[in-house]
């Protein structure tokens, strides 16, 4: 039998090849010092360090042979786990017994091989086309999995995990706001955008209108228009008797709210136009022609077959809020920005890593249920219309 | 509306721009309002111009860079040598696109330091995406008629990729291009919160000494480039779909 190669898979090994020849960890004096890199055989006690090169070198070799993508998916998963777990117990292993300051954090080796594995997850999950609710589950399991990693305390000798355990408390408000400001910005978004993405697709004239000027403000800098905000909701709070009251205030989350809901207005508008503009005339004449009111029709007929497409401008808003929403830290607005910010101002990574890796998971997370919901309509609409 | 009006505006915010970068004292007494008392209402830690133009230097390096590669990379995963890449470079595009600017930006800092070099990144980074994607989407939809022609006539792969293929793409790789610029020339202000010569820096001074005036200045300048550059972007490309004959 001929042994043949998967192109992609030997890319892939050989970017898992260089994370092994780099370093796998640092060795830190303390949180903001530079370290010594270790490579994975330093690391870890010898045994430990042989026994995770072999479990690479098997899952290298998975990625390099044409394989099933449900073999490469599992062989992924295991590399990623066990890699997981090394750096934990790597930790542990690195920092000297009694010495409270050293830090010891993953080094490029490590987010090398994260990144070779993933991206062989990846693929593999891309070639087995699963459906919505199964990629969902594939989320579900991966939530799991770092949450039981987290929580088992294999991961607590690590630097991140020091900067978590001295400031959790703020960690789970600052998470809270950062989900509010996303969310809340959003939903405010679809409250008043799809009204006015309907006003715009009954009277034409106004369409251009509102589109150039949506497009206009997304044209300003994130941080400038927060900036900007400061003023008039200062000037709101100051003169509308019981605005303060309900925490409006210049500086905070009010104006990163309202920026926000500017930016999300945008996709929601102009994809409510779009997708209306898409429903079939015919879906409508008949609509009209069984005698159904304006109002019916809209309910039932246009703004369902429009959901797609305004789901997809909601999916757009809310991986793009939740990235914005880091900024809001800058005006006093809370959220994991805080985290990211603190940390480049005291030069310490690993708290920049505290607000970084959350909110990508957060985005990511996002991004796939919205996907699949995405995709679950087109396939019901799909099956009513071949019914 | 008259056609000539907006071009008529396009042409004063270009005066207006360039008049306000040149001279910035003149404008004094319009910002002066939205300062206190002694507080400066123009920018005065660096002129605004040279500023404007490393702004506009760090977005168009980043913006070749990723042009160059994503270009690239959508050719590659399009014949058949790169063929078993397409469906993964697909999903990477997806994901890539759910990271946000400033976590990338902070990542990128361990790596290469503070200064231009992680805004680079991050700009390089954003910028493949919208290339990528429209790149892709453009080698991957062309119509079947004429790469038949073309194959008929007996081209090489390389002829076709070079004389049919890619011009026949060209405008929809511009539009990509001007996503990649409007959503970099944002993206580059927050480069200064890692220390990035860049005209985030005016924003940043506003928002620390609560300088309306200077979050203000720093902001239209950069809006005022979005609307310019995505304008004559859309003229490039409204040119180029005339002579590739599509409409």
């Amino acid at each position: 039998m001929k042994i043949r190669f998967d192109k992609l898979g030997v890319v892939i090994a050989l970017v898992a090849a260089c994370g092994v020849f780099s370093s796998f960890a640092v060795l830190k004096p303390n949180r903001i010092l530079q370290g010594q890199a270790q490579s994975i055989l330093d690391a870890l006690p010898s045994g430990m360090g042989w026994g995770l090169l072999l479990v690479l070198v098997m899952a290298g070799t998975a990625a390099v042979l044409r394989m099933t993508a449900w073999a490469k998916l599992i062989a992924a998963a295991a590399a990623l786990l066990v890699l997981v777990l090394a750096m934990g117990y790597a930790a542990t292993f690195l920092t000297p017994s009694g010495n409270s300051y050293a830090r010891v954090s993953p080094a490029s080796g490590f987010w090398l091989l994260l990144f070779a594995f993933a991206l062989l997850a990846a693929d593999a999950m891309t070639r087995l086309r699963p459906p919505p609710w199964m990629r969902i589950l594939f989320l579900v399991i991966a939530a799991f999995g770092i949450g039981g990693v987290l929580m088992s305390g294999s991961w607590n000798g690590l630097s991140i995990m020091k900067e978590y355990s001295g400031r959790a408390d703020v960690f789970w408000t600052e998470a809270g706001r950062h989900v509010m400001l996303a969310l809340g910005s959003l939903a405010a978004a679809v409250a008043v955008g799809l009204p006015l993405g309907i006003f715009c697709h009954r009277f034409t004239a106004l369409k251009d209108a509102v589109l150039n000027t949506l497009n206009l403000i997304q044209t300003i800098p994130s941080i400038a228009l927060f900036g900007l905000l400061i003023g008039p909701l200062a000037w709101f709070a100051a003169t509308v008797p019981g605005a303060a009251n309900i925490g409006i205030r210049g500086i905070g989350a009010a104006p990163a709210f309202v920026a926000l809901f500017l930016y999300s207005l945008l996709p929601v508008v102009a994809n409510t136009v779009i997708g209306l503009a898409g429903v079939p005339r015919e879906a409508n004449d008949a609509a009209r022609g069984i005698g159904m009111t304006d109002r019916q029709r809209l309910f039932d007929v246009e703004l369902p077959l429009a959901l797609p497409v305004i789901l997809t401008g909601i999916r757009i808003v809310l991986v793009q809020n939740i990235g914005l929403a880091t900024i809001a830290a800058l005006i006093g607005g809370g959220g994991f920005g805080v985290f990211v910010f603190q940390g480049i101002g005291q030069t310490a990574m690993d708290l920049v890593l505290l607000g970084a890796v959350p909110t990508v998971a957060m985005a990511f997370a996002a991004a796939v249920v919205l996907d699949a919901s995405i995709e679950m309509n087109f396939r019901v609409q799909n099956g009513a219309r071949s019914a | 509306m008259r056609a000539w009006l907006p071009t008529a505006l396009r042409g004063l915010l270009l005066l207006a721009l360039l008049a306000f970068l040149v001279s910035p004292e003149s404008f004094e007494p319009l910002l002066k309002p939205l300062v206190q008392q002694d507080a400066p209402a123009i920018y005065n830690h660096g002129s605004l111009l040279s500023l404007t133009l490393q702004h506009l230097r760090t977005v168009f390096i980043a913006t070749a860079a990723a042009t160059i590669i994503a270009i690239g990379l959508a050719i590659l995963v399009t014949r058949p040598i790169g063929a078993e890449f397409l469906p993964l470079s697909r999903s990477l595009v997806n994901i890539g696109q759910t990271f946000p600017p400033v976590a990338v930006l902070a990542l990128a800092v361990p790596a290469v330091g503070f200064g231009e070099k992680p805004t680079l990144i991050a700009l390089f980074l954003y910028g493949l995406l919208p290339i990528f994607e429209n790149t892709l989407t453009a080698l991957t939809n062309l119509p079947r008629s004429v790469m038949e022609a073309a194959r008929g006539a007996g081209m090489t792969g390389f002829q076709r990729l070079f004389q049919v293929e890619l011009p026949l793409s060209l405008p929809v790789i511009v539009a990509g291009i001007r996503l990649s610029v409007v959503i970099n020339l944002s993206t580059a202000t927050i480069g200064s919160t890692v220390a990035a010569k860049t005209l985030g820096e005016v924003i940043i001074a506003g928002l620390q000494s609560n300088n309306l005036a200077f979050i203000l200045q720093g902001g239209l300048i950069v809006g005022a480039l979005a609307i310019l550059i995505y304008d004559s972007l859309s003229g490039v490309e409204k040119l180029l779909t005339r002579r590739v004959g599509r409409r």
